[in-house]
């Protein structure tokens, strides 16, 4: 191993350091090396899941019955028969030039059914995380002010076994209980599709109820943490009303570690749409994904993998660079 | 170790949990035996039927009866659950102990594709190795089993490495033995416990997902069927007969929570358990039965004239305790007139902070505080609050906390914090405040404030937050500031500079001082009287310019004599006070101190003396305090100059031995 040695150090002025040993321009560095190796893990993965099926996956498409001639010519078109680095480079081009392949099924180009279909996913996971986020953290406020410094012991323990139980729920099968209720035997809401706002509301609520739980949890830990603190205290000394302490001095506090959690619920949430789509035959990239997988369509299914493994990463980095935001230390925090 | 599980069933959830876990496994071995004719009969007459008397959940489209479905898939959907579980866990094991077994490099490879893969979530992964692995049960085993991968290869390397980093696996090395033999000899066995725990939830996890699978069509495939699968097909005829749905969803629901549940409550029951039980205020332990009534005979405090800024009198604290509740403060009487500076000194423990928050009303989330007169300005500080008295208290008394680092808000900026009191209080727009903390900042000399308002706390070094906190009880005019130990967590260097900067303020604008410290020396430099508490409670109440030579409380004498000055020889050991300060759970009869003090006699283990006027004054060392306790009932000397109080049977009686001809072993504890 060769060791490199630093060059001897030339006194740094403190107050301004040079531009690459910033705090916030570390932490971007940092950060933006963790996202490209991520994103060329997922781009690898789904290059590398049609050649990780066992088997020949045009003769498993087209069936044990299709001609020779047809299997090969698919196979030719999807580029099969060239070595698998061309294919690699080949597939990373397409992705550059916004080219996903054909889908099998339609012959459409995958880029426009990934387009027609993404808004409708889009809608639902970003209308279901708003739902969660603002249930939640009142909720988990205001169960915080209530349980702070061992009060409360009984409905600490009624909030936190029903936020486990709800929180454990899968949220298609909040879904069905939703639909049997409110659709069934209410009638009072719409149970397919999303031509209408009121059809909106049972999707939304199924996908937001579990992490509403979790959050719920989180930011009431949270706050009766943040009340026990020195600047609570301090802010109690400068004689702020109730309100001002929990809200604007304890929840900005509570909310960073929330939002790190928040984070990863809505990564799970964005692929919770999967499920949920089929319960409400919602037109989106689920019930998609869903009937590619069925019918092999790999383009389609390749390409909707990749989007949702994007999503994650962008929500992954939005959370990381708004905790550096609102928590000014945690830039300066390596991982 | 029984206890512990015993305690996992005692709870309502653990023992409902385990009830179903049991359920459930004696109903996935025995269902399909009890069940499985049943449920496979075709009854073409009631196809699609809803529920009745004969089919309590209804009929499918080949009229097999729904319910005795469910109860016989539960075999296939435990066992499929439990499958990928097993997969889950030892490919996490695999990839967790990786980093272990193989050294750093390779391990480090390891370990950063298990971070990356526990970034996306399990369905995602699943989703992936769905395709991979083909639609149908085993393909969904494989896909469930190494979604679930990551997680257990995450929780497996973060056990490893707090196992590894033991002294015994150390030694184990030392002695040069292989790397994976110490893995399976020496860790696993140590994480085992965790892991159980953890698969046991993850097999909930894994049931739900497989359901979620099959749901999908992906999972298993007609005509076996799980959970899912039936589900799949009730969704379809849901509008027909709703149970078709429901009845699947509550097997698989009521099953995986079980799982769930349990695995929950078993890590909770093998943790640490949570003590219960503490809340209310019973009995007080101790101290307060022998404790000094809270009526006239106790402390003194003297007539209130108008320059009298803080008044208190009978000053108790009483905190609810693990083991009952605790008095910190037991009758505590003193005030503090305009722009006078009070120190209170005492040990850990003895309740000057407590004293501090109590007077300042900000203990309210953490005791009960209790009174005969609490009085600041005029305001009643035990009167409930209200929007004017907050705004008063807000702008005239200042609070400096002991530990700078953790008094801001991390989250926002110092000029932002300090611009909010004016905000708050004074009506100000956010513009005008801003220019106010800057100008503060400035005051407390807070160089290039206007740059360093718009900095976050911990861009600031710990002296110039101190200063920054006493910036902020400035925004307001105060007529009090209460620094509670302002310099003990900072730099020796900076230390004076804090104590100089609060001098100063104090002499500019006429502000009264509290000043607690444990360090007597401090206290003695800034102050003009001086409190010293001990268990709880003013023992004596001098002007500071006594404390060298007229302090009269034997413990008085002692955190003086405990001090280094020019004069100490070096090469004996420093004094310090024998014995222990008084837990405030278990205070003494009598006088708190007896134990420790070299005067103590019967009397003062009997009856804990009053705090009264020192009847003798100061630079009288020969006398015998006044027995009554009620000399002079102000404790006023007529001439005007400053009141000496004392708690003490013997007060100003020479001590066997003085600091210029000690005896050592008298006041040093033995090293």
């Amino acid at each position: 191993m060769s060791v490199t040695l630093t060059a001897p150090s030339t006194p740094v002025d403190p107050e301004h350091p040079r531009f690459w040993a910033l705090p916030s321009v570390r932490f971007g560095v940092r950060r933006l090396r963790r996202l490209l190796i991520s994103l060329w893990v997922l781009v690898t993965a789904s290059f590398a899941m049609i050649h990780l099926i066992p088997g020949d996956p045009v003769r498993g498409a087209l069936g044990p019955t299709a001609p020779a001639d047809l299997v090969a010519a698919r196979r030719h078109a999807l580029g099969l028969d060239d070595p698998i680095l061309v294919q690699y480079l080949h597939y990373l081009k397409g992705l550059v030039t916004g080219d996903l392949g054909t889908s099998l099924a339609s012959q459409l180009p995958v880029s426009d059914v990934v387009a027609q279909r993404l808004p409708a996913t889009l809608t639902l996971a970003g209308l279901a995380f708003l739902t969660a986020v603002v249930v939640a953290i009142p909720l988990g406020v205001v169960m915080g002010v209530l349980t702070r410094r061992g009060r409360g012991r009984r409905t600490e323990l009624a909030f936190t076994t029903t936020s486990v139980i709800v929180a454990t729920i899968p949220d298609f099968l909040i879904g069905v209980a939703l639909v049997y209720v409110f659709g069934i035997q209410l009638g009072w809401l719409p149970v397919a599709g999303d031509a209408t706002a009121p059809a909106y509301v049972l999707p939304v609520f199924s996908l937001a109820i579990g992490p509403a739980a979790i959050l719920a949890r989180i930011v009431r830990v949270e706050m009766v943490g943040v009340l026990e603190a020195d600047f609570i205290r301090t802010a109690r000394a400068k004689r702020l009303p109730a309100r001002a302490i929990y809200v604007g001095h304890a929840l900005p506090n509570a909310v960073t570690a929330a939002l790190t959690v928040g984070g990863l619920l809505l990564s799970t949430l964005v692929v919770g749409t999967v499920l949920v789509e089929n319960v409400f035959a919602w037109p989106g990239l689920g019930s998609t994904i869903v009937r590619s997988i069925l019918t092999k369509d790999y383009p389609v299914v390749q390409a909707i993998v990749l989007v949702y493994g994007v999503g994650v990463l962008i929500i992954n980095l939005v959370v990381d660079v708004a905790l550096a935001l609102l928590d000014p230390r945690s830039k300066i925090r390596e991982d | 170790m029984q206890g512990r599980w015993r305690r996992v069933v005692r709870t309502p959830l653990g023992l409902t949990a385990t009830v179903l876990v049991v359920a459930v496994v004696a109903l996935a071995v025995l269902g399909p035996m009890l069940w499985g004719s049943g449920a496979g009969a075709v009854d073409t007459d009631a196809i699609l039927a809803r529920p009745s008397a004969r089919h309590w959940a209804g009929t499918d489209n080949l009229g097999r009866d729904i319910l005795l479905r469910v109860l016989v898939a539960s075999r296939l959907s435990v066992l499929l659950a439990l499958l990928a579980t097993v997969i889950s866990v030892v490919a996490g094991l695999l990839l967790g102990s990786a980093p272990f077994v193989l050294g750093r490099r390779t391990g480090r490879l390891v370990a950063a594709g298990v971070n990356t893969a526990v970034a996306f979530p399990g369905l995602l992964l699943a989703l992936f190795f769905a395709v991979v692995f083909g639609v149908g049960a085993t393909g969904a085993v494989l896909a469930i089993g190494l979604a679930g991968a990551p997680a257990f290869a995450r929780l497996t390397q973060t056990l490893v490495a707090g196992v590894a980093a033991r002294d015994y696996v150390a030694a184990a090395r030392a002695m040069g033995i292989g790397r994976f033999r110490i893995l399976v000899r020496h860790v696993l066995p140590n994480i085992a416990e965790p892991l159980v725990v953890n698969a046991t939830i993850g097999a909930g996890t894994a049931l739900l997902s497989f359901a979620g699978l099959s749901f999908l069509g992906l999972g298993v495939q007609s005509p076996s069927y799980d959970w899912g699968r039936l589900l799949y097909e009730g969704i379809g005829t849901i509008y027909v007969n709703a149970p078709a749905a429901l009845a699947p969803g509550a097997a698989v629901l009521l099953a995986g929570l079980a799982f769930n549940l349990f695995g929950e409550s078993v890590a909770k029951g093998l943790g640490v358990p949570v003590a219960g039980g503490l809340r209310g205020m019973g009995p007080v332990r101790a101290g307060s039965a022998s404790g000094p009534e809270r009526t006239g005979r106790g402390e003194d405090a003297g007539d209130r004239s108008p320059e009298v800024v803080l008044d208190v009198r009978d000053l108790e604290v009483t905190i609810s305790g693990p083991s009952g509740p605790v008095r910190p403060v037991r009758g505590v009487s003193f005030d503090v007139r305009r722009g006078e500076a009070v120190g209170i000194v005492g040990e850990s423990g003895s309740g000057k902070s407590m004293t501090a928050l109590a007077v300042t009303r900000l203990l309210a989330d953490q005791g009960r505080v209790d009174a005969s007169r609490l009085e600041f300005l005029g305001n009643d500080l035990l009167a409930p609050d209200t929007t004017a008295r907050r705004r008063t208290l807000g702008t005239t008394l200042a609070m400096v906390f002991q530990d700078p680092m953790t008094a801001f808000n991390p989250t926002r900026r110092i000029g932002a914090q300090l611009a909010e009191v004016a905000t708050r209080h004074q009506g100000m727009s956010r513009r005008e405040a801003m220019a106010r903390a800057v100008d503060r900042l400035t005051a407390v000399r807070i160089p290039d404030a206007d740059r360093r308002a718009r900095q976050y706390p911990h861009e600031f070094s710990g002296g110039m937050r101190q200063r920054a906190m006493i910036g902020m009880g400035l925004m307001g005019a105060p007529a009090l500031i209460v620094a509670d130990e302002p310099t003990t967590a900072l730099d020796v260097t900076v230390q004076q500079q804090v104590l100089d900067l609060l001098a100063e303020i104090r002499d500019a604008d006429d502000v009264a001082l509290i000043l607690i410290s444990h360090d007597v020396t401090v206290v003695g430099e800034v102050c003009d009287r001086i409190l010293v508490m001990y268990a709880g409670r003013i023992v004596e109440d001098l002007p500071a310019a006594d404390l060298a030579t007229a302090a009269r409380h034997p413990y008085t004498r002692a955190l003086v004599d405990a001090v280094p000055d020019m004069n100490t020889d070096l090469a004996e050991p420093l004094a310090t006070i024998p014995g222990r300060p008084v837990d405030p759970a278990d205070v003494p009869a009598g006088c708190a101190y007896a134990d420790r003090c070299p005067l103590a006699d019967a009397r003062c283990a009997a009856e804990d003396p009053p705090l009264a006027a020192d009847p003798f004054g100061p630079g009288d060392p020969s006398g015998v305090a006044d027995p009554s306790g009620l000399g002079d009932p102000a404790g006023h000397d007529p001439a005007g100059s400053p009141r000496h109080r004392v708690a003490c049977w013997h007060a100003g009686e020479p001590l066997p031995a003085r600091p210029e001809d000690r005896n050592i072993d008298d006041l040093v504890e033995s090293p």
